[in-house]
């Protein structure tokens, strides 16, 4: 973790309020898949908590929707520009699995940092699998990308109206995909769906955070297990085994 | 060079600046990035005779200049503090001020007895001003007569200074810090967040899981001042100014308005370095405005 100056070196609209941006910063280099980068944005008091979606050498890509006015002032910056950065934050999806098939499944905004790791699963040789749920096709995002990494990747859409019409998990019923070792990144609706039916693999969680670096316990969750224990998101997580934590 | 020291009781404070309670944990992600040694002191995380989990999130919302908190003083309870974040504090050349809070008065009693033979604590500062715990809390910290008794009653059996931090959701603070100082309080520290609220506007809901909390950041730094200013005219203890610094020159506004020393917040959430940007600032700030010491310029504005 370090703090620093990221210069942007290319801010794109990728789909409907769905940006892409590359920022050069000396921290990608410590960058794992999973973990994300804490970004101020100026005229805002807190910091945004954004996760990472590619890494490069010498840059990082991160994809956000501009939902809140944050976000959308983040969306207004351009090439040149620098940000002011603490990362790389949190916890990353384990890369030595003993499985050769892996599941990869975003909803939203969650499907950005699964990039980065399909990148890596395919880069060790594993089948990877992805299914990808949208509200509607003008929402849909990395598609060809991730194809393009040889992923075998499915989409749904909640209105139909691209790829499979429903939820992820319709997705992955229509295309027969039967491999039980799963990645996840999405909305608190999609990750209890997928708990329910997988046992191994790891999700990514959301919260608000002030602090981001696990000093000031705003972003804790229950163990599922141990009613004690508690995991603070953005340091122990956000990437939790499946099951491991009460949300 | 400007001589940044200042002596209060319990703490030999090399420079005036201590990152405030529950803004900084024990520390230990902080001193990842910086030598904790660095600060003049540290407020730790309250404690509580029991584990506290707190409250449901979310706990923080973002506001214009500032944000809310409803954590509601999750700790790991008094003893794993003394067992586990005590003895890691103690390789550090900083003065450890132990926040103790709780629902009753007796719950700090129990914790100021525990804290008491533990070398690393130089002082207490008692919680009295916590807006998002049920009981105790606040509710001691409003009305003078619940503010005294809990403050004696912690005095008669504290082996180091105590230091009261006072709630700002009062008519009258002067009244209630007299009230404190008057039970044997060694020192005050004000100000506590104000209490606030935010709504989603979607839903039309509160953002925050316990409805309302505590407001803190730049947005409250001039109720802080006007409170420290007001206070430091009507008691003989020192202060300890708190609330929305961000830079040196914050902290010279709070010493003009009475405090002699400073404690920084939600600015350790912007710039995890903001501490020692603004201890690194100070000598600088102060020669700039024709000071040589942090004495030349504490009370300024009444004297």
């Amino acid at each position: 973790m370090r703090e620093e100056k990221g210069t942007i070196r290319l801010q794109e609209c990728i789909a409907s309020d769905t940006y892409r941006m590359i920022i050069e910063a000396c921290c990608a280099e410590d960058m794992k898949p999973g973990q994300f980068v804490n970004i101020q944005v100026e005229g805002f008091s807190l910091r945004r908590p954004i996760s990472i979606s590619s890494i490069e050498e010498t840059t990082f890509t991160i994809v956000y929707k501009a939902v809140g006015e944050g976000t959308k002032k983040l969306a207004q910056m351009t090439a040149g520009q620098t940000l002011d950065i603490i990362g790389p934050l949190g916890s990353s999806y384990p890369l030595d699995i003993e499985e050769n098939d892996v599941l990869i499944i975003g909803g939203g905004v969650g499907v950005p940092p699964l990039y980065e790791l399909a990148k890596q699963y395919r880069h060790k040789g594993k089948n990877v699998y992805v299914a990808l749920g949208f509200q509607d096709k003008s929402s849909v995002f990395y598609e060809e990308e991730f194809r393009n990494l040889g992923c075998q990747t499915y989409v749904a859409t909640m209105d139909g109206s691209y790829g499979t019409k429903g939820t992820v998990m319709d997705a992955i019923r229509e295309h027969k995909i039967t491999c039980d070792f799963v990645c996840a990144c999405g909305p608190r609706m999609m990750l209890h769906a997928i708990e329910e039916r997988y046992t191994k693999g790891y999700m990514s969680f959301e919260a608000r955070m002030a602090c981001g670096i696990g000093a000031c316990m705003a972003c804790v969750a229950r163990d599922k297990k141990e009613a004690d224990m508690y995991h603070r998101i953005c340091k122990e997580g956000p990437v939790f085994p499946i099951g491991k934590v009460e949300y | 060079m400007t001589d940044v020291s200042i002596q209060l009781p319990g703490l030999h404070l090399k420079n005036p600046v201590i990152p405030a309670s529950g803004c900084f944990g024990f520390g230990r992600e902080f001193a990842e990035l910086y030598d904790l040694s660095l600060l003049g002191g540290i407020a730790i995380k309250s404690a509580t005779p029991q584990p506290r989990f707190g409250n449901e999130l979310p706990r923080v919302a973002e506001t214009y200049g500032g944000m809310l908190n409803a954590i509601g003083l999750q700790n790991p309870g008094v003893d794993a503090i003394i067992a586990r974040e005590l003895p890691w504090l103690a390789q550090f050349d900083t003065e450890i001020i132990a926040n103790v809070a709780g629902a009753c008065e007796e719950d700090y009693v129990e914790v100021v007895q525990k804290l008491n033979d533990q070398p690393v604590v130089k002082a207490f500062e008692l919680n009295i001003s916590c807006p998002n715990v049920k009981h105790g809390g606040i509710g001691l910290g409003t009305k003078p007569e619940l503010a005294a008794s809990v403050t004696r009653m912690v005095k008669k059996v504290a082996k180091k200074p105590v230091w009261v931090k006072l709630s700002p959701n009062v008519t009258n603070i002067v009244e209630i810090a007299k009230a404190v100082e008057d039970a044997g309080a060694d020192g005050l520290v004000l100000i506590n967040t104000l209490m606030g609220m935010r709504l989603d506007l979607k839903t039309g809901k509160p953002i925050l899981a316990n409805v309302t909390g505590g407001l803190s950041g730049p947005a409250i730094k001039s109720v802080a001042i006007r409170m420290v200013y007001q206070t430091a005219q009507a008691v003989h203890i020192p202060i300890i100014g708190v609330g929305g610094i961000s830079s040196a020159r914050d902290v010279l506004e709070f010493l003009y308005a009475g405090a002699s020393a400073v404690e920084v917040g939600m600015y350790n959430f912007v710039d995890p370095y903001g501490c020692v940007k603004i201890i690194k600032e100070l000598p600088m700030v102060l020669e700039e405005y024709g000071y040589s010491s942090l004495h030349e310029a504490i009370g300024r504005s009444y004297r």
